[in-house]
């Protein structure tokens, strides 16, 4: 039975309403719908597209670093986000530093762009840790890996910022605004459309990110929809754009008008940021049972960072010493993440229950105590273990 | 019955000389209202959400009052989605904030279950203690009301048998007025436990008793409510009115009751409840929550472990039947009568 009729050709590249300020071989343009976007980058000179570039360079060399220590045994699982830099650096850079991001578990990309160390995101995926960052010390919250959790997270975040009367004040520096990442399976998901309504009816300053990759582990954005996703935020009365998340300086420029939205009181966006997932789902999937290789072609054809390239060359802005740097950078980044990985040591088992809650719980105290007992009776020297014969201890 | 509930916690009994506490006399309802009125007034951070809380003043009137006296954005009527209600109260505690839900009826708070469980509970450890989670979550819970079916269920344990939450039920107006104000201040996730069928029921309640700042210990600690020789009745929550008053008939025959009421069931106060066991060698646990996996077989388990050379008979239980809550026309024989407890209280001292 074909349950794709009448809906695949929702989820194909938009035609006009999709927003593209870069096309696939480096130009400018800035047709129909999307020009009132090209002055949200006219400002970016050459060096700032270099730092894109630099960017999107760094992000994936952590994707193929992560990826390989996984291989080598180094790390349980990684999701990579190769394909998705463009979306996500573009996106990132447009936020302030007041902003405040919730992320899904593939948004390397954002969390570089707010001064995280990448190497900290693979203390989770080293198994040493739930998190693994200073959330505060970022304004990008932890992973959230249950789909589409978060979105309720960040609406409800931005229902704060409301209440701290930091919307719409005028001042740049302290009007901010709330971003959720997530994909095209989680729209979904009940939180989503919770989290949309929520947002819709508290006029909460929120942007929902939404980067379609068009694959929700195996399952094709037509599992999820029959509309284009972006027509979804359109039915919970906010704004809505698809933008080519393949183009660095298109995803910087609808970003950049979310956000000035929410901040300055005009409620939420909803961006479909359509991209492609050029890797796996994850380290343990599988892509070939379920895709063509003739799609990831296709689509390698279209690389977000290869396009940057080519327009940078065309501008004249590409620079054969700034690149080789830019490698020796990245090489020496590879290096240091693989130095820091096989360094990290498991946390003590006691660990586990330091931070169950925030305060004392018998429960978990009576746990902690029996088990620093237990193990404590291994190190008795003579075998004499003196562990509670009653497990009442427990 | 008011008259043999001990309010005091039980390090306070010397004060029988001093004059007794302003007191004022309240419906558990009302003094769940006060508690929140108070928490409003003494930390700008606390707000109230949930469905129909503000103009209506919740189904069972419970905020009555206190949109009008506080606004819409403190006493915020919600969307009718209860995973969002959860949700958002999440994110406006990441931001400083200290939600307090009320979920409409105990039935309801399953689209919130995921959010609660794998979101809630899990925040603070998965931050590795950086992120706090002051939110707490009221339920009107339990049966007897009549009620069509999803609206007198006890679902505590599902709850309790996730690390991170706190379960808490008061039993009376002043527990649920102290407890609640405990709750608001805890820096943990807590489950509110309101016993909906003992709304109306009136006390004396001193609304000084409160938490020290930042402590919840007392949240989790057990309470001796009536002492005896014979027997200890552990319960909480809804089954603890009806555990007294068993407690009440079987004094009229000649057995001396202890009645436990727990509090709170996340911590579990294993400690009241063996020494009250160790005195009485007989153990029987009464709540309105099924038997199978229900409270009662944590405290049948801790009390067989610590109290094995002292007990006189096997540790009983009277809950809830391993059914679906039945139809209001039957569920005074699904949920713990005089009668069943007397039965269980018999059962035990004739072993």
């Amino acid at each position: 039975m074909n349950h794709q009729d009448g809906t695949q050709a929702a989820h194909e590249p938009g035609g006009e309403e999709m927003i593209q300020l870069l096309t696939p071989e480096g130009r400018r343009t800035a047709e129909g719908p999307s020009a009132p976007y090209a002055e949200r980058v006219a400002h970016l000179d050459h060096a700032a597209l270099r730092g894109l570039y630099r960017d999107m360079v760094l992000v994936r060399r952590f994707d193929d670093e992560a990826t390989a220590l996984q291989r080598q045994g180094e790390l349980g699982l990684f999701p990579q986000c190769l394909g998705q830099e463009a979306a996500q650096v573009g996106s990132g850079r447009a936020l302030a530093p007041q902003d405040y991001v919730f992320p899904s578990y593939r948004e390397h990309g954002v969390a570089h762009t707010r001064g995280l160390d990448l190497a900290q995101i693979l203390l989770q995926f080293r198994g040493v840790d739930h998190g693994g960052w200073d959330t505060e010390a970022h304004n990008f919250h932890l992973y959230t890996l249950v789909i589409g959790s978060h979105t309720l997270h960040a609406t409800g975040y931005a229902m704060g910022v409301q209440r701290d009367g930091l919307v719409g004040t005028g001042d740049p520096e302290r009007d901010t605004a709330v971003v959720a990442y997530f994909g095209d399976g989680s729209t979904a998901q009940g939180d989503v459309n919770e989290a949309l309504v929520f947002a819709a009816t508290t006029n909460a300053p929120v942007v929902f990110f939404c980067q379609n990759n068009q694959w929700a582990i195996s399952e094709p954005t037509s599992r999820q929809s029959r509309v284009p996703l972006f027509h979804r935020g359109r039915g919970f009365g906010v704004p809505s754009v698809r933008v080519d998340g393949n183009d660095v300086l298109a995803s910087y420029a609808v970003t950049a008008e979310a956000l000035e939205r929410a901040r300055s009181g005009g409620g939420p966006t909803f961006v479909e940021a359509y991209t492609y997932r050029m890797g796996a789902h994850t380290t343990s999937d599988d892509p070939t049972r379920y895709r063509s290789r003739a799609q990831e072609q296709e689509w390698r054809e279209r690389d977000p960072i290869d396009r940057l390239r080519r327009h940078l060359e065309a501008e004249g802005a590409w620079d054969e010493s700034w690149a080789s740097d830019l490698d020796a950078e990245a090489d020496a980044f590879g290096e240091r993440l693989r130095a820091y990985v096989r360094a990290i040591e498991a946390p003590p088992a006691s660990s586990m229950f330091d931070t169950v809650y925030a305060s004392e719980h018998g429960t978990v105290t009576a746990d902690r105590e029996w088990h620093a007992q237990y193990e404590a009776g291994f190190a008795d020297a003579d075998g004499d273990a003196e562990i509670a014969t009653q497990g009442g201890a427990r | 019955m008011s008259q043999t509930v001990q309010d005091r916690p039980a390090g306070n009994e010397q004060g029988a000389a001093a004059p007794p506490p302003p007191t004022t006399r309240l419906t558990l309802g009302r003094a769940i209202n006060e508690a929140m009125r108070r928490a409003l007034e003494d930390d700008p951070k606390v707000l109230l959400m949930g469905e129909d809380i503000g103009a209506l003043g919740g189904v069972f009137r419970v905020t009555d009052g206190l949109q009008k006296d506080f606004g819409e954005d403190r006493v915020v009527d919600t969307p009718l989605a209860e995973s969002g209600i959860v949700g958002t109260a999440i994110g406006l505690a990441l931001r400083g904030y200290r939600p307090v839900c009320e979920i409409q009826f105990d039935g309801f708070i399953f689209p919130a279950y995921d959010q609660i469980t794998t979101q809630l509970a899990k925040l603070h450890n998965r931050s590795r203690g950086r992120l706090e989670l002051p939110v707490v979550i009221r339920v009107p819970s339990g049966g007897g009301i009549g009620a069509v079916e999803h609206h007198s269920e006890s679902p505590e344990t599902l709850f309790a048998h996730t690390a991170g939450l706190r379960v808490v039920a008061p039993s009376n107006p002043q527990d649920a007025y102290t407890m609640l104000r405990e709750a608001i201040a805890s820096p943990d996730p807590v489950l509110f436990f309101e016993p909906k069928a003992r709304y109306w029921d009136k006390a004396e309640v001193d609304l000084a008793r409160v938490a020290t700042a930042g402590s919840a210990a007392s949240l989790g600690t057990a309470r001796v409510v009536r002492r005896g020789s014979d027997v200890t009745l552990v319960t909480y929550g809804a089954a603890t009115h009806v555990t007294l008053a068993a407690a009440e008939a079987a004094a009229a025959e000649g057995t001396s009751v202890e009645v436990v009421d727990l509090r709170a069931i996340s911590p579990l106060d294993t400690a009241t409840v063996v020494e009250s066991v160790r005195r009485t060698g007989r153990c029987v646990v009464v709540h309105e929550a099924l038997t199978f996996l229900g409270p009662g077989a944590e405290v049948a388990a801790r009390v067989t472990e610590e109290c094995f050379y002292a007990l006189e008979a096997p540790v009983l239980r009277v809950g809830g039947f391993h059914a679906p809550y039945p139809v209001a026309k039957l569920e005074h024989d699904f949920l713990p009568s005089v009668d069943r407890i007397l039965e269980a209280v018999d059962r035990t001292l004739a072993f």
